[in-house]
């Protein structure tokens, strides 16, 4: 029991992690219906900046956490500005092209030697790591605070998105861009404003996942961004809580197919699970499907 | 202008031409190794060994009376890297004779290729079977290497887990997209059962893996005395750090990819304790082991790890066979060194079996405080 125990914790420690990068990509699909696949490689970049924040620069953990989230927004805006925007009117599947490129040049220019560098680092520690026993079953701060952060971040975002005066302009420009405009909204503003949120959760998801696994390299978003869009497409693309709950799923459904099956059919049952979900309920577990009018 | 642009090619070609004959006095050798990504070190140890060997030689005035030349590849540590760097040494610089690469997984493909375009080529690290031999058990005779295998390694590791550790419960965690981990950990697997022991577990993960807690979990609640992890230093560092912030007890248990000064870096405190299989270690008494060590440190600073000093003794060997067959002719070298019989290098004095693989001893090492602690020698 207590083994069962361990494995559930194991599984929510890597649905947090899934979870920060989830709750960007379908912030941004949610708003401008575009699914960034450079968002894992921000999420990369956020684990560099916190590893120069606390290496370097010698900051405390919550202000390095900050610096890689300020970092990963400003990152996150520049790419929109100088990739997605000049396309915003073209075909969707130019954008999704974009989307590739930008992920393939931000892995490999990290790669150069004058920017990150292309070897495993060791990520540092900023604070000890302590372990809680309850019983058997081991619970480490670290976990904790992946937990709480993914947790806290999630509600922060839902409350700004459906209460403050920006977070209902985004929601205005996600249902119909061009009446949004008519109203009044800033476009330009409120697409900036939603990828400079969705990269700075990236890069606090960087910052964290940097702590609990402590090794970084250039290609290190790849995985956890497609384990994450998994997620997102599970729980709903496009709704805050469904990234949360996908993310959930996936970790949980990874972390005892290894544990009672096989870890060689792990993934293989993770996307099964997907796919099943998507059989029954296409537009995920807590989308609403949607008619399209003509 | 026609006539100067015709002018300019001519010249051009003329001086290539006598660029080209001017490399006529030299050898070049081509050297495939991971200078980045996860095992840079690894890469990193063989590039010096290789450089120290072949300016020692040089300095002796080279081999037949030509001297040595290096062209380097980086494969970072990609089979198919690993393949393309192979075909652009042998087409584009027409190098005879290739050393590298280091894993198994870049070194099996790219036997493939040296063999099919007759290069002789020599692996410093790679322990895999595979690499000198095709699935259907035919030799690749152009291939050789100046380590152990793996089916050795296995045996060794087996023998002084139930021998000097006295495990009798034994979990093996490896990674199932690399030929070495994977090799080495069914040899480890029958050898250890055949000795006596149980082995609880035996489950794989990917290469891009890093929680690992499900796994170790299950290890957790099995209790074995030993959980031998046959991968490199990147991926043991995480796994032995999270294994004993599980509360695992296990004894650590490995192969010669622990061997990189990194691996205290990753793994901290977790790493203390743990045992592997080596080559060589500088501890070693053996006049040729120390004058070794003094000479790289002198060079370079540090002390050789193990797969530095193989690409030292995979460099003396291709040059002790060159110059015994004082040719450098690719099918009269290779004859030279199948015909080469106690060949004595710092890792051992060498005499190919029938399939390429040096017979020599292993060594076991353990971590203890962040540094690396001679145990004890295995005998073929």
């Amino acid at each position: 029991m207590s083994n069962f125990l361990q494995q559930v914790i194991n599984g929510l420690q890597l649905g947090s992690v899934y979870a920060l990068i989830a709750l960007g990509y379908t912030l941004v699909y949610g708003i401008i219906r575009l699914i960034n696949f450079a968002h894992g490689d921000v999420f990369m970049v956020g684990a560099y900046l916190g590893f120069y924040a606390i290496l370097r620069f010698h900051l405390p953990f919550p202000l390095a956490l900050l610096f890689a989230m300020l970092g990963a927004a400003l990152l996150g805006i520049i790419i929109e500005k100088l990739a997605y925007k000049p396309l915003r009117n073209a075909p969707k599947i130019a954008c999704l092209i974009t989307a590739l490129g930008v992920s393939l040049f931000l892995e490999n220019f990290s790669s150069l030697k004058f920017v990150f560098g292309p070897n495993y680092l060791a990520y540092p520690r900023p604070f000890p790591v302590v372990n809680f026993n309850v019983g058997n079953v081991t619970i480490s701060n670290i976990q904790i605070i992946v937990f709480v952060v993914a947790i806290v971040l999630m509600v922060l975002l839902q409350l700004f998105v459906s209460k403050t005066k920006t977070g209902m302009a985004m929601r205005a420009v996600s249902f119909d861009k061009s009446t949004a405009q008519l109203m009044g909204i800033n476009i330009d503003y409120i697409i900036s404003i939603t990828f400079g949120i969705g990269s700075a959760l990236a890069g606090a998801g960087g910052v964290l996942y940097g702590i609990a696994y402590p090794q970084i390299n250039p290609f290190m978003g790849i995985m956890p961004g497609l384990k994450a869009f998994v997620a997102a497409v599970l729980g709903g693309i496009g709704i805050i809580p469904g990234a949360m709950l996908g993310a959930g799923i996936m970790g949980m459904v990874e972390v005892l197919t290894s544990a009672y099956i096989s870890s060689a059919m792990r993934d293989a049952i993770a996307f099964l699970v997907l796919l099943i979900v998507l059989l029954v309920k296409p537009a995920g577990l807590l989308g609403k499907s949607s008619i399209e009018k003509v | 202008m026609k006539q100067f642009i015709l002018f300019s090619i001519t010249l051009l070609l003329v001086l290539g031409l006598s660029c080209g004959n001017k490399e006529g006095n030299v050898i070049r050798i081509g050297l495939i190794i991971p200078i980045t990504g996860d095992v840079k070190t690894f890469g990193e140890s063989v590039r010096n060994s290789v450089i120290l060997a072949v300016s020692e030689a040089n300095a002796k005035g080279g081999v037949n009376g030509k001297l040595i030349k290096i062209i380097s590849a980086d494969d970072k540590n990609d089979p198919t890297e690993a393949a393309n760097a192979g075909s652009k040494l042998i087409n584009q610089d027409k190098v005879k004779f290739v050393i590298g690469s280091v894993a198994s997984k870049s070194s099996i493909p790219l036997s493939e290729i040296c063999q099919e375009s007759k290069v002789v080529m020599i692996t410093p690290t790679s322990t895999n079977p595979k690499v000198t031999v095709r699935d259907d058990g035919t030799r690749k005779d152009y291939v050789f290497r100046a380590c152990f295998i793996d089916p050795f390694q296995g045996t060794v590791a087996a023998k002084f887990a139930v021998e000097y550790l006295k495990a009798k419960r034994a979990a093996v965690l490896y990674d199932k997209s690399n030929d070495y981990s994977t090799g080495l950990a069914d040899f480890f697997k029958d050898n250890f059962t055949k000795n006596g022991g149980v082995i609880s577990i035996f489950e794989s993960y990917g290469k891009d893996d890093v929680d690992f807690s499900a796994l170790l979990t299950k290890v957790r609640a099995d209790k074995p005395d030993i959980l031998f992890l046959p991968d490199y230093y990147t991926k043991v560092g995480l796994i032995t750090k999270q294994a004993r912030a599980l509360g695992i007890t296990a004894k650590f248990l490995g192969g010669d990819g622990w061997d990189s000064p990194e691996m205290t870096k990753i793994a901290g405190d977790a790493i203390n304790g743990g045992y592997f299989t080596n080559h060589y270690s500088p501890q070693d008494p053996r006049p040729e082991v120390q004058e070794w060590v003094s000479k790289y440190q002198a060079k370079y600073g540090q002390k050789p790890d193990a797969l530095g000093t193989l690409g030292y003794d995979a460099t003396n060997l291709l040059i002790e066979a060159m110059r015994a067959a004082g040719t450098e002719k690719p099918e009269a070298v290779r004859d030279a060194l199948v015909k080469m019989s106690n060949f004595p290098t710092v890792s051992g004095n060498i005499t190919f079996d029938a399939f390429g693989n040096p017979v020599k001893s292993a060594v076991i090492l353990e971590y203890q405080n962040g540094e690396q602690r001679y145990v004890t020698q295995v005998q073929p």
